[in-house]
């Protein structure tokens, strides 16, 4: 299969590879997919007080496509809200990599990453306002 | 000497054509053009001597008794087709059960979920962690109702030798007719259709530096006599096996490709095993978590199919581009399955995704190897600090325990 020039780009030099401390209560993690299936992306945001997403962070075990998808995920959501991160839609990564149809789990996988890592870092906060009110 | 780019380590798929293979061919496709059939000119004769002496040259590479043993076909697809169908038709009467393994090519495979479609049964074997057969299991599957027993000599993926000799003596003994897939390791590993009481076995040219476009099926003609339905129907070709017009050239290359397999082979081979545990020590002594899948001691020479655990193979192949090989990772086929070959052999889902198939041969050499051992060490560890699974192995979480979400 010829791969996309965005896809062995980002491949090549993938945007945003490490780790953000996953205690960190302004972190959220989104640990999605199986290694069983061949791919596994972890994405993580680093959200500031104001609600903005100041960095984001990815590590994936995967195909090019994959690896290419989340580094893209990455890439846009970064200095993004919460909310507007969370409207990323797959399609639009499949589209920006010029995807072909046996690809596109890979995209559905790095929304799924984003939506996780939000859902994570809300569901401290969350936790976090609920220790404080006690 | 200096590498040329990009390098070519995928030596089951196909091979280059020796170009003494090319040499011999040449006149076959202007000034001796005839067609092996045309028994009343000089065009025909000079093109049926030409197939003749072709069929000789490997009817010697297995040890056939008679050339007139050999059927030409179209290549080893078509001669796994002709083998089992065209057995399955003629025996029928005699019986309807078939046997073979799970980690053969699709061209049995396939053509035996066809013949189930059609009322034959086929028992599938299952295969030991080092990825033979038990030899034991196949006299156990054989009932009066077994026709056929079909078994590959040499494993596509995994490189593996099956004991076809003592295969052969138990088929021999229950009159059971034996097949042999034998593309991979015919000329690279001893192989006597005598010694193996094989009565069929597919070959091509293009798997032993011939050209792609040709290859045959041995049957036998004596103790027992094979027989078979064709399935092309025509001019009556090949004694009726195979009605088609002959590929002169194609065949005249398979012949000379045969005769330099015979000549060479065995130093050959010994020459590759040199090379293939030279790039088996560098990964394994410079990466941890490296995992070699089949057995090693009953295993082809030019064969190295090893697992990167945690690194993707199909992003493995992206990150080494210049260099061709191949991998069991789901990501390279449409399926999204892993190979069944490695599944058979019990490596796990994780280490299937992770498998990557080198394949040494003929023109493979010190530098080449040398290169690409340091180029996938280079790329191992890069994609190992994009993996998750790597960083979470390294501190120590068992990747088993994890609750994944499967998608």
């Amino acid at each position: 299969m010829a791969y996309s020039e965005k896809v062995i780009e980002h491949a090549e030099n993938p945007r945003n590879v490490g780790t953000l401390d996953k205690n960190d209560p302004n972190v959220g993690t989104g640990l999605v997919g199986a290694p069983a299936c061949g791919d596994v992306m972890r994405l993580q945001i680093k959200v500031g007080d104001d609600g903005i997403i100041q960095d984001a962070r990815f590590k994936t075990f995967g195909c090019g496509s994959a690896i290419a998808s989340s580094s893209l995920a990455t890439e846009w959501i970064k200095g993004k809200t919460l909310d507007e991160a969370e409207a990323i839609k797959n399609d639009r990564i499949v589209e920006e990599l010029n995807l072909p149809p046996v690809k596109i789990h890979c995209s559905v996988l790095a929304e799924d990453a984003i939506k996780t890592a939000i859902a994570d870092y809300r569901s401290k906060q969350a936790a976090r306002k609920a220790a404080e009110t006690k | 000497m200096a590498l040329k780019f990009p390098i070519f380590m995928d030596y089951h798929s196909t091979t280059p054509m020796d170009p003494r293979v090319l040499e011999e061919m040449l006149p076959y496709f202007t000034e001796k053009f005839g067609n092996a059939a045309s028994r009343n000119h000089a065009f025909g004769w000079v093109a049926e001597e030409a197939v003749e002496h072709g069929r000789e040259r490997i009817a010697k590479l297995i040890n056939a008794q008679s050339e007139k043993e050999i059927v030409f076909t179209s290549g080893a697809t078509e001669s796994n087709n002709l083998a089992l169908k065209g057995v399955a038709e003629f025996y029928k009467d005699k019986g309807n059960h078939i046997i073979t393994t799970v980690t053969e090519h699709k061209a049995i495979l396939d053509t035996c979920k066809r013949l189930e479609k059609e009322g034959f049964t086929v028992t599938y074997l299952e295969v030991g962690t080092d990825g033979r057969v038990d030899p034991a299991h196949v006299a156990a599957a054989i009932t009066d109702k077994t026709i056929l027993v079909s078994i590959m000599f040499a494993n596509n993926e995994i490189g593996t030798v099956q004991p076809l000799e003592e295969i052969g003596k138990i088929t021999r003994a229950k009159g059971v007719l034996f097949h042999s897939d034998a593309v991979q390791g015919v000329g690279k590993v001893d192989f006597d259709v005598q010694k193996m009481n094989l009565d069929l076995v597919s070959i091509t040219a293009h798997k032993m530096y011939g050209p792609k476009g040709v290859g045959a099926l041995y049957v036998r003609r004596s103790k027992p006599r094979v027989r078979l339905v064709a399935q092309m129907d025509g001019g009556g070709h090949e004694r009726g096996n195979r009605s088609g017009t002959l590929n002169v050239p194609g065949i005249v290359g398979f012949g000379k490709a045969a005769e330099i397999m015979m000549q060479e082979g065995k130093a050959e081979s010994a020459r590759i095993l040199g090379l293939r545990e030279r790039l088996r020590n560098k990964l394994s002594a410079a990466l941890d978590e490296v995992y070699v899948n089949g057995t090693l001691e009953h295993r082809l020479a030019g064969n190295l199919n090893i697992s990167f655990n945690f690194v993707e193979g199909e992003a493995m192949m992206m990150a080494i581009k210049d260099v061709a090989v191949s991998s069991g990772s789901a990501c390279t086929s449409a399926s999204l399955e892993p190979s069944y070959v490695l599944r058979a052999l019990g490596v796990g889902d994780e280490l299937a995704h992770s498998s990557i198939r080198f394949g040494l041969g003929r023109f493979t050499t010190e530098e080449e190897v040398d290169y690409v051992a340091e180029l996938v060490i280079a790329k191992v560890n890069k994609l190992r600090d994009l993996s998750p699974l790597y960083e979470m192995h390294k501190e120590g979480i068992d990747l088993k325990t994890v609750q994944w979400t499967a998608h």
